[in-house]
């Protein structure tokens, strides 16, 4: 056993309101800068949609990700060999078209066009170019389903949907999205380490989070490509590979990252899990209906002995120990089993996990009435809007037994918590829903809580990073040790 | 005179302005060390520029330094003139190549306002060198064949002279080709802008990938030891380690 802390994170999707401020919030503490303008390191998209960078999901395109090679995995479009042999021209790198193209408005011609008979206009400018353009696509231009036709009719996870399944979705009277927030996922087993052949990527032992050394990166754009989720991006401007940092200096001071801070629906929970890193390889190797559930395997109980014990002996501090037991991420993931990760089938083993939207059920439309009634308060999850079969493709690698199983739990908290609050249902209905999946009422009342009601601290429960700790994950101590302090680099000899 | 200038101070200049200035980049400004792609900005007219460009200088380049270090086994080689033939043949395409590529990768630049933008004045010097390089090596390698016989006549004993600090110009300076003092005088220029270009990006190729293990895990501190410890643990070191 390797036990390690991981910084983990849930989204729950039913909370989010698809309104965009942790993109915003990102944007300008970190990408607010030439070359990155078109970075968005947290990024929201509505599915069913195309997203972004367009497409992202299909593997097909941009050889991301890993591949199930026998008993182990390999890199799909990169990797010792083909990294090699593609440093010269990248042929599945998206380019920034695929992504959009950044721009800005002349706003000075507002002031400065001379009278006439019309308004003066602020016309767009590129910020690569700084040429007059016409704008084509921006980073959330499938927002809300706008434009379907071009982009959820797009969505790779249809192509598991037979032609009528995915031509109901798209009836009016049956249509329905959610939105999905992302940002990079940590992974335990990170393809853009992987495939970067100058080693700048790494992942932080202390606490999981994945970075690109500034200084080591070389431009040969392999973890652009590796990254399934598209969470590595090339700065066109400085010739270096940027990602999503998770705040590491605001956790490192107890503060959580600013698109979980900012986060206006409430959706975002944070925490640490223990993991034993010897179990990484055989999860990622596994088939595929198997893999969330040996993702789950790979995290540990932070209350069993043993595990507090491995993990002290590996140098994992009390505190974080304590963290991991009040660990939000831990309770939606494990113990309540609601939350699972996106796309486990691109084998990183990510640590980000969604908590899948409950979506109203199906409404019929007979004799021109638009009917949504039926026997219980509310259908029965078969009946959700969208398939669960396109639920699975995109959190369970196609195993929609784990959805449905989500979606009953979900219901049967929501059925319980109707009791307690309306009691308007019958009874038999609640305890039936809530035996189906071995619920009981402290366990329902504490799920409600921790989604609907949770506090701040709730939410993110943040290791401290322990001061002098802290300052080592900048500064070699022992370089400076008998110095004045740390912004002192030299010994203050006495001058000649 | 003008030989002592251009076949002994030249190279020991450019030589010395490599060694301190790649040092010096690579130590204090390892941000700047990068290939600083463009594909991002354009990716189809690049690979038709890219692949030949490199491909046919990787091969050039292991080409001569082969000729260089072990003259005697060209020689041996091209003992039968089909082989002699087969090895010219190979590196003029090779040359070709990398002159297409070359072309291809100014006309692109030309072309591509994107690319335009983040085009410095040192890419166009670069570029010159590249062309002067590489069309000095197509002309001498048509005007003056089978260089693969004669280099090492007369190339071989003042390469190795310079770098044992005993420069011998004889050889070198009774060459009656143009093109072939161009070629050595423009080598050993590029090597001299090595630190101020992009250049640099070729003495950083990743060749360490192919024996290092694909995940890697830092520690800042020994995460063992450190609660234990009463010693101060060496943290990683930050820079280009
Ligand atoms: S999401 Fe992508 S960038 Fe982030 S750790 Fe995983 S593979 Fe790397
Ligand atoms: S801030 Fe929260 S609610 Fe708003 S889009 Fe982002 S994740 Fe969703």
């Amino acid at each position: 056993m390797d036990i390690r802390s991981q910084v983990c994170m849930v989204f729950h999707l039913d909370k989010c309101i698809g309104c965009h401020t942790c993109s915003i919030a990102c944007k300008n503490i970190w990408t607010d800068r030439k070359g990155a303008e078109y970075m968005w390191w947290n990024n929201v998209e509505t599915k069913p949609g195309t997203g972004y960078p367009t497409k992202w999901e299909n593997q097909d395109i941009y050889k991301g990700g890993w591949e199930k090679n026998g008993d182990t995995v390999s890199l799909k479009g990169a990797g010792k060999f083909k990294g090699l042999k593609n440093i010269f021209h990248n042929p599945h790198m998206p380019v920034l078209d695929d992504y959009y193209e950044p721009w800005t408005y002349k706003y000075e011609d507002l002031f400065t066009a001379p009278e006439g008979d019309d308004q003066p206009t602020a016309r767009p400018i590129s910020l690569v170019t700084g040429e007059h353009m016409d704008v084509q696509a921006g980073p959330n231009w499938d927002d809300d389903m706008g434009g379907s036709p071009d982009y959820a009719r797009q969505d790779v996870n249809l192509v598991k949907l037979s032609a009528a399944e995915q031509e109901s979705m798209f009836q009016l009277e049956r249509m329905t999205f959610h939105y999905l927030p992302r940002i990079c996922n940590h992974c335990l087993n990170p393809a853009c380490v992987a495939s970067c052949p100058s080693g700048a990527l790494y992942k932080r032992g202390e606490d999981g989070i994945v970075l690109i050394n500034q200084e080591r990166c070389r431009a040969w754009r392999m973890c652009v490509t590796a990254c399934p989720y598209k969470k590595s991006y090339y700065n066109w401007n400085t010739g270096k590979s940027e990602k999503c940092v998770l705040c590491y200096p605001r956790l490192e001071s107890g503060q959580a990252p600013a698109c979980f801070h900012s986060c206006v629906g409430r959706i975002r929970y944070l925490g640490v899990m223990l993991y034993d890193a010897d179990k990484i390889e055989p999860a990622a190797s596994v088939s595929e209906d198997q893999l969330v559930d040996a993702q789950m395997d790979i995290y540990l109980d932070p209350f069993d002995p043993e595990v507090i014990r491995q993990a002290r002996l590996n140098g994992i501090a009390d505190s974080t120990i304590t963290s991991a037991q009040n660990s939000p991420v831990y309770k939606f993931v494990k113990i309540w089993k609601l939350a699972l990760p996106l796309h486990p089938e691109f084998r990183t083993l990510p640590n980000l996990f969604y908590v899948p939207a409950l979506l109203p059920t199906m409404a019929t439309v007979s004799n021109g009435v638009y009917d949504s009634t039926s026997q219980s308060l509310w259908n029965g999850v078969e009946s959700n809007r969208l398939p669960m079969k396109y639920l699975a493709s995109l959190f369970s690698a196609g195993n929609t037994g784990k959805i449905v199983d989500v979606m009953k739990r979900l219901m049967a908290v929501r059925l319980h918590r109707r009791g307690v609050t309306v009691g308007d249902l019958n009874s038999a209905e609640i305890s039936t829903a809530m035996n189906e999946v071995h619920m009981d009422a402290d366990t329902a009342n504490a799920i409600f809580r921790l989604t609907a009601l949770a506090t701040f601290d709730e939410r993110f429960v943040i290791p401290p990073a322990h001061r002098e700790e802290s300052i080592e994950m900048l500064e070699a101590t022992g370089d400076v040790k008998g110095n004045t302090g740390f912004g002192f680099k030299e010994t203050p000899a006495r001058g000649l | 005179m003008t030989n002592i200038l251009l076949f002994v101070v030249l190279p020991y200049a450019c030589m010395a302005i490599f060694l301190i200035g790649s040092i010096y980049r690579y130590v204090n400004k390892g941000f700047t060390v990068s290939s600083i792609s463009s594909q991002f900005l354009e990716g189809k007219k690049l690979f038709w520029a890219s692949q030949p460009f490199h491909w046919g200088l990787f091969f050039l380049f292991f080409g001569h330094l082969i000729a260089f270090l072990f003259p005697r086994a060209v020689l041996a080689w091209n003992g039968q003139p089909i082989r002699l033939l087969i090895l010219e043949v190979a590196s003029f395409a090779f040359g070709l190549c990398a002159f297409i590529g070359v072309i291809l990768l100014v006309l692109r630049r030309l072309t591509t306002k994107r690319v335009q933008m983040v085009t410095s004045k040192m890419d166009i010097v670069v570029f010159l060198v590249l062309l002067t390089q590489i069309v000095s090596g197509l002309l001498v390698a048509y005007y003056n064949r089978w260089g693969s016989s004669w280099f090492a006549a007369f190339l071989t004993p003042y390469l190795k002279s310079v770098f044992v600090f005993n420069p011998q110009i004889d050889a070198i300076a009774s060459v009656n080709s143009i093109w072939l003092k161009v070629h050595v005088i423009s080598a050993f220029s590029l090597i001299g802008l090595i630190p101020f270009t992009r250049f640099i990006h070729f003495l950083v190729y990743p060749v360490d990938y192919l024996w290092r293990s694909y995940q890697q895990v830092i520690w800042n501190w020994d995460r063992r030891n450190i609660r234990t410890s009463r010693f101060w643990k060496r943290g990683v070191p930050f820079k280009n380690n």
